[in-house]
């Protein structure tokens, strides 16, 4: 199952106008706020039709404004998880949980009432009201009820975004466990560049409704590009890791494609996968390899492109193994190493972070 | 009791309660739609139709019972039709009294139930389409839900209103002891003859008794359904 998208649509002072495919996994529409995102979302669930373009699964076109199509939103069956959770105030959690199943095609196939429950945490609460749930509790419900709704697709419009750091942290393993486990593809939007790193498989980056990056989220988040995006504080490379061991010395090893990383123990076995972000600020660069330090992390690579962006900083990109690893040096420091595209060069890791650690605090 | 009221008393308040539970029930599917029609729905004439149901509400009850006549009488072509095809009779019929009460106590009706319906958020009707739910079902398993205090406050002011209604009920059906005479076209005749304010103080007593009962009890039915929709 994928989605295709290419709209237009005039919103206030705002055109949105983007073309993009989310496959399998998570594609996170990801932009400030205003650049039209939500558009882009409820023109998928209908809730909006834009002026121009198509949207369609592979099976079936919802919208597509030369034919003459647009899908009712009842019958595009894609589960729609809202920031504000709307669950019905007049029905219990399980009346909103089982409210979509009776809507659903009979052939459809899903998950039921009780896997639910069970992957979501939210047994105890089914014979209580909507209104006297927490707010992490509230969006679990919602994202079960979509769920059960036995949808296509899933939409999220910002699911953690009213939700405390706590809160997030009980929904997002949720959240990636919807990602590798059921193969409903979701379409998510966020501001959040720490929970974009850590769920997204996909990315579309808008800004100003127009879209300017869009590819796997390695991808995206080692191009230079995305420095200006982001800003210095946030920018850095996402790299696909695998955990290796975990030492005496409270240490756990993960491998990259280009080589060890330590950093302190995290809770996952050995040989689980996992993402580790490292930020552009967080590299040193040195052109030979380093003696005498104290820094455990060193990756070597070729550096593939320096790009200045007006201020005393320079962005590099380098290649480790076959990975992508952003640095923010100075211009200064550039120019004495004389650092150039095709250089061998070694990076000095400051700190790493296992996305799924720093996603509440971004 | 029987003989505090008189046989023909007890006959016009039994008229009265059927004549408000019949044009109340009559009314409510109406209202829901005319009421869902106008808090959401966007068409061409939705101001027209907005002041057509206030109509009664504006124009003198004389006036209205005299265009029910014109139109439903026997002779006016309507009221011909209706007795030909359903053998249904309206003019100075208990029935008549009902169509009368019923309009009087439709747009009260209609402004109680669309100011529920305005007040239903938008955002979760959405939520239930996104779920696969049609218009008639976001209706009837979300919007109806929520607007039930609104529905209860609406039913008991046309209830109310088509107890109380006189103007256009005594123009079109007339007052005819034991046939068409309802508690106020009784009080109105107790009052035309001497000696007869004893009586009509009477069924003024009965007319409070039975606007508190339908007060308090749609007080208690709207808490009820309030509290169920609070979500708590």
């Amino acid at each position: 199952m994928s989605l295709s998208v290419d709209i237009s649509h005039q919103i206030g002072d705002l055109t949105v106008d983007v073309a993009f495919q989310a496959p399998n996994g998570i594609t996170a529409l990801f932009g400030k706020s205003g650049s039209g995102k939500t558009t882009v979302i409820n023109a998928v669930a209908g809730l909006l039709t834009p002026n121009d373009g198509r949207i369609a699964t592979q099976s079936e076109v919802l919208f597509d404004s030369n034919a003459k199509i647009n899908v009712p939103v009842h019958r595009r069956r894609l589960g729609y998880v809202f920031q504000d959770s709307r669950l019905f105030p007049h029905l219990t959690v399980q009346g909103n949980l089982t409210y979509g199943m009776r809507f659903a095609p009979k052939q459809s196939t899903g998950p039921n009432l009780e896997d639910i429950t069970e992957l979501l945490g939210i047994t105890p609460l089914l014979h209580r009201r909507s209104g006297s749930l927490s707010g992490g509790e509230k969006q679990r419900v919602a994202i079960g009820r979509a769920l059960l709704s036995h949808p296509r697709m899933l939409l999220m419009d910002e699911p953690l975004a009213a939700l405390d750091s706590a809160r997030k942290d009980e929904i997002l393993p949720f959240l990636e466990q919807l990602r590798d486990t059921t193969g409903v593809p979701i379409l998510y939007v966020s501001h959040s560049v720490a929970e974009v790193a850590r769920l997204a498989t996909t990315v579309v980056v808008l800004e100003n409704g127009k879209m300017v990056q869009a590819g796997s989220t390695e991808q995206v988040f080692s191009d230079p590009a995305m420095v200006r995006q982001l800003g210095i504080r946030k920018a850095g490379s996402v790299l696909p890791a695998e955990v290796k061991e975990h030492h005496n010395d409270g240490l756990t090893e993960l491998s990259v494609s280009g080589g060890r990383l330590f950093l302190p123990q995290i809770n996952l076995p050995p040989t689980a996968s996992t993402r580790v972000r490292i930020l552009a600020q967080d590299v040193i660069l040195s052109r030979d390899l380093p003696a005498g330090l104290s820094a455990l992390n060193v990756l070597s690579g070729t550096i593939t492109d320096i790009r200045s962006g007006g201020g005393p900083g320079v962005v590099v990109q380098m290649r480790c193994g076959s990975d992508l690893l952003l640095a923010r040096i100075t211009q200064r420091s550039a120019n004495a190493l004389h650092l150039e595209p095709g250089l061998p060069c070694h990076a000095i890791v400051k700190s790493v972070s296992v996305a799924r650690h720093d996603v509440g605090n971004t | 009791m029987s003989s505090w009221l008189g046989p023909e008393e007890w006959w016009a308040l039994g008229l009265s309660l059927k004549v408000a539970f019949w044009a109340t029930l009559l009314n409510l599917p109406f209202a829901i739609l005319v009421s869902h029609a106008l808090a959401r729905w966007q068409f061409a004439g939705k101001q027209s139709l907005n002041a057509l149901v206030h109509l009664p509400l504006f124009l003198p009850p004389v006036v209205t019972g005299y265009l029910l006549l014109i139109t439903f009488g026997r002779r006016a072509p309507l009221g011909a039709w209706l007795e030909e095809t359903f053998g249904l009779v309206l003019a100075f019929r208990w029935t008549g009294a009902v169509l009368a009460a019923a309009i009087m106590g439709f747009p009260l009706m209609v402004r109680a139930i669309r100011l529920a319906i305005e007040a239903v958020d938008p955002k979760l009707e959405q939520a239930a389409a996104t779920l696969g739910a049609s218009r008639f079902w976001v209706f009837a398993t979300v919007t109806l839900p929520l607007v039930l205090p609104g529905l209860i406050a609406g039913a008991v002011l046309g209830f109310a209103k088509a107890m109380g209604e006189f103007g256009a009920t005594i123009t079109f059906v007339s007052n005819i002891p034991g046939q068409t005479q309802t508690l106020p076209s009784a009080i109105y005749g107790f009052l035309q003859v001497p000696d007869g304010e004893t009586d009509a103080l009477k069924l003024v007593i009965v007319s409070v008794v039975v606007a508190m009962a339908a007060l308090i009890a749609s007080e208690v039915l709207a808490r009820k359904a309030a509290k169920r929709i609070s979500g708590r």
